[in-house]
């Protein structure tokens, strides 16, 4: 089931590191999409003998607090039998002593073989990735991208709809600040999805345009007929005056409810990258319905695409080791 | 040992240039006592005088030495950025005679003992001129007015808070008002702060990158706003480093209508645009942000038409710490004292301006905005003069900078045009090392004809 059991005639993935979406062709997304679905597909019992990565170490270097996605990251590697660290850091702490590339090559004494990193400044992945000698995966850097969730998110799309291209696909929320925004829209874009973004004014980035969406500040208006409803997770910090008035008047203009959602097709499914702010963003009742959402669903597709990633990425150096013995 | 008086330099077989004048001739010059005291074509037919050190300048120009009338030295208080020393050297390397500092440095230069102790250094260092402006509020506080007068007449050459903007109206009213007085100018850092929280400029390629922008509004409304004040005081007004097109049409208007303003801008603003950032190079981190390819073409209008009155280097020391950081937390500013001239060349290889135009935005325009005995070649002037070859093609390379810093937004850029000896007083303070050095040779369109 790795990225070994592959045919011969299949697209060779050429990176050393999962920096971001932006740049992957479609065959290259195509081709992680394919084996992140094998991963889905896996009955829970085949996946315990999964050992692809056993003598492999994973470390998940988490500036950024998290459970949802750290946790999902550590279940993927230990599924396939790698050695897991989690390091969670208060960046604010050490920002003023210990540089980022101190810590880059501290762990880096400690030969890693996959770092996994989520840092709250923009390129501080990429940075990190240029001063270490293996793989480094982006668990969301800043506002600047997210690939796993967008993989996640196309690869709940795709079991749920059967394709990506031509649909009609609506973000809405916080885009300025998103980088779930950002890698859903390249991913969904690069597969001919068509995609608009939503939101206020005030929480649309300049020129969004020009990533090859079209931008409503009317939520009905972008709402209508579209077949997937992306919401997004809005910061309380950033509401309560500074980019929205109010929550009570963000939920009223921009939060999903049933009567918004009854402008989208009828079978429109509805996302959330989690975790939600319930009568905020999101209707309470509306996220549990489990007609609508895929919230549940794309928690568990986390880990396979996860497993994925790692397996994709480490396949150069499971190789080299197979050759070496 | 007995003392001697400053040499006479003879130089002979020289392209002399001087923007202010219009002149444009071979010929020759003569340097005595620190100062020029005669030149012309044909000045030594009978032999270059007595006693004198003779300079043969190969038919390259001889041109008043560059004044860059915005620079950051570091010291006091950051001697590990940049010292008078280094900064002097980079500058010498540069072909720059005098230079401007900026007054936020440790403590603030706001007031006389910190304009006396910018004064002493430079006379102990004896390398490029160094001339001091100082602040406009206590402590670069924004708040409280400083001595604007006796600063003035102890040898500040002008006033600003340097990286910041003054920002508050009221302050810039009164400093405008008051400086009117002295005849002092006021230096605004054009960027409304509360526009100006971001990283770069506001656009695509920030958008893609995730990192906060900067719009080219809050250049533009602090420039509109000042240009009331100015309107209304009187006073007199530069804007530094200009990097919007809408301020460059602002500041056109402004002109047009008599108004007591001046600017200038930076190499990079008109070399690159906000691509340069391209995956986060922080050596492309700078305040005002590079922006859109359609501003900097703007900004080179502007110099072409002369709304932009002068070119300074924005000379911003930082050491590697500052940069290799995520973007976010990067400090801004690039080091520009030794890639001045060449950078600024590439508008007159490009055919945007001719040499003199170019020379005068780096010479006699800085120095009459200024105010100081520089950037000329005349009699009874400072011989500060610079030798350079306008065509030589050379890489940039970081790592042999004099200056402390290497944070060049320009490593491995390809310019045209090099500085091959510098003088300052007649005396020369910088030769171009042996192996960089061009032989003497007849000029490419000679060898052409």
């Amino acid at each position: 089931m790795s990225a070994e059991t592959l045919p011969a005639n299949a697209p060779v993935f050429g990176y050393r590191h999962l920096l971001g979406i932006q740049g992957f062709s479609a065959e290259e997304i195509s081709f992680l999409l394919d084996i992140s679905n094998r991963y889905a597909s896996a009955l829970p019992q085949d996946l315990k003998k999964e050992s692809i990565l056993s003598g492999f170490t994973v470390i998940n270097l988490f500036f950024e607090t998290s459970t949802r996605t750290l946790t999902s990251f550590e279940l993927a590697a230990k599924r396939l039998g790698a050695d897991v660290i989690n390091m969670q850091i208060a960046w604010s702490s050490i920002k003023k002593g210990e540089t980022l590339i101190d810590t880059a090559m501290t762990l880096n004494a400690m030969h890693p073989d996959v770092l996994v990193v989520r840092h709250p400044d923009s390129g501080a992945v990429k940075l990190l990735s240029e001063k270490v000698n293996c793989c480094v995966m982006n668990g969301g850097d800043g506002s600047h991208e997210h690939p796993t969730q967008a993989l996640l998110d196309a690869l709940t799309i795709l079991r749920r709809k059967g394709r990506l291209a031509g649909l009609k696909v609506a973000i809405s929320g916080d885009i300025k600040h998103s980088r779930v925004a950002r890698s859903n829209i390249y991913l969904l874009t690069t597969m001919g999805a068509q995609v608009r973004v939503i939101a206020p004014p005030t929480l649309l980035p300049a020129a969004i345009e020009r990533l090859g969406v079209e931008a409503y500040t009317d939520m009905r208006a972008g709402l209508k007929d579209v077949d997937i409803v992306m919401m997004l997770r809005l910061q309380t910090e950033r509401m309560q005056g500074s980019f929205v008035p109010s929550i009570r008047e963000y939920f009223h203009f921009f939060g999903l409810d049933r009567d918004k959602l009854s402008l989208a097709k009828p079978d429109a499914l509805v996302m959330h990258p989690g975790p939600m702010n319930r009568g905020v963003e999101i209707d309470s009742e509306l996220a549990d319905d489990i007609d609508r959402s895929a919230i549940r669903e794309q928690v568990e597709m986390g880990v396979a695409v996860r497993m994925a990633c790692l397996d994709v990425l480490t396949a150069p150096e499971r190789s080299r080791r197979a050759q070496a013995r | 040992m007995f003392h001697r008086d400053p040499p006479r330099t003879a130089f002979l077989n020289a392209r002399l240039i001087d923007p202010a004048s219009g002149l444009d001739q071979s010929g020759e010059l003569l340097a005595e006592s620190g100062q020029i005291v005669d030149f012309g074509p044909r000045l030594f037919d009978n032999g270059p005088p007595e006693g004198c050190i003779v300079v043969d300048c190969g038919g390259r120009y001889l041109a008043p030495g560059l004044v860059d009338m915005r620079v950051e030295l570091g010291e006091p208080g950051n001697e590990h950025m940049e010292t008078f020393g280094s900064g002097g050297q980079a500058a010498l390397a540069g072909g720059v005679t005098s230079m401007v500092a900026l007054p936020n440095t440790e403590p603030v230069v706001d007031d006389v003992a910190g304009v006396e102790f910018v004064a002493r250094r430079a006379r102990e260092e004896k390398l490029a001129k160094i001339y001091t402006y100082a602040a406009v509020t206590v402590g670069l506080g924004g708040k409280e007015m400083t001595e604007i007068g006796l600063l003035e007449e102890y040898g500040a050459v002008g006033f600003t808070d340097g990286h910041q903007a003054i920002a508050n109206a009221q302050v810039m009213h009164r400093a405008l008002s008051y400086s009117r007085t002295f005849g002092a100018v006021i230096l605004q850092h054009p960027a409304e702060p509360s526009l100006s929280g971001g990283l770069m400029n506001a656009g695509e390629l920030a958008t893609r990158l995730g990192l906060a922008g900067i719009s080219p509004l809050a250049e533009v409304i602090m420039v509109e706003r000042d240009l009331r004040i100015v309107e209304m005081t009187g006073g007199r007004y530069h804007v530094s480093h200009v990097s919007a097109g809408e301020t460059v049409e602002v500041i056109r208007r402004a002109k047009a209508r008599g108004l007591n303003v001046t600017c200038d801008t930076a190499p990079h603003y008109f070399t690159l645009n906000e691509l340069a950032v391209g995956d986060y190079r922080t050596f492309a981190k700078v305040s005002p942000p590079l922006r859109s390819e359609d501003d900097r073409l703007a900004v080179v209008q502007g110099l072409v038409d002369g709304t932009i009155d002068a070119i300074a280097s924005d000379h911003s020391p930082h050491d590697q710490d500052s940069k290799r950081l995520p973007f976010a937390l990067a400090t801004f500013g690039v080091v520009g004292l030794e890639t001045l001239l060449p950078l600024s060349l590439a508008l007159v290889h490009d055919g945007a301006l001719d040499l003199q135009s170019l020379l005068a935005k780096l010479t006699c325009n800085p120095a009459q905005i200024l105010d100081l005995p520089a950037g000329r070649i005349a009699k009874g002037w400072p011989a500060d003069l610079v030798l350079f070859d306008s065509d030589k093609p050379w890489r940039i390379d970081a790592d042999a900078l004099h200056s402390k810093s290497k944070n060049s937004a320009f490593d491995g850029h390809m310019v045209q045009g090099r500085v091959l000896r510098t003088f300052v007083d007649g005396r020369t303070a910088f030769t171009i090392a042996d192996g960089a050095l061009p032989a003497a040779e007849p000029r490419a369109e000679t060898i052409g004809a």
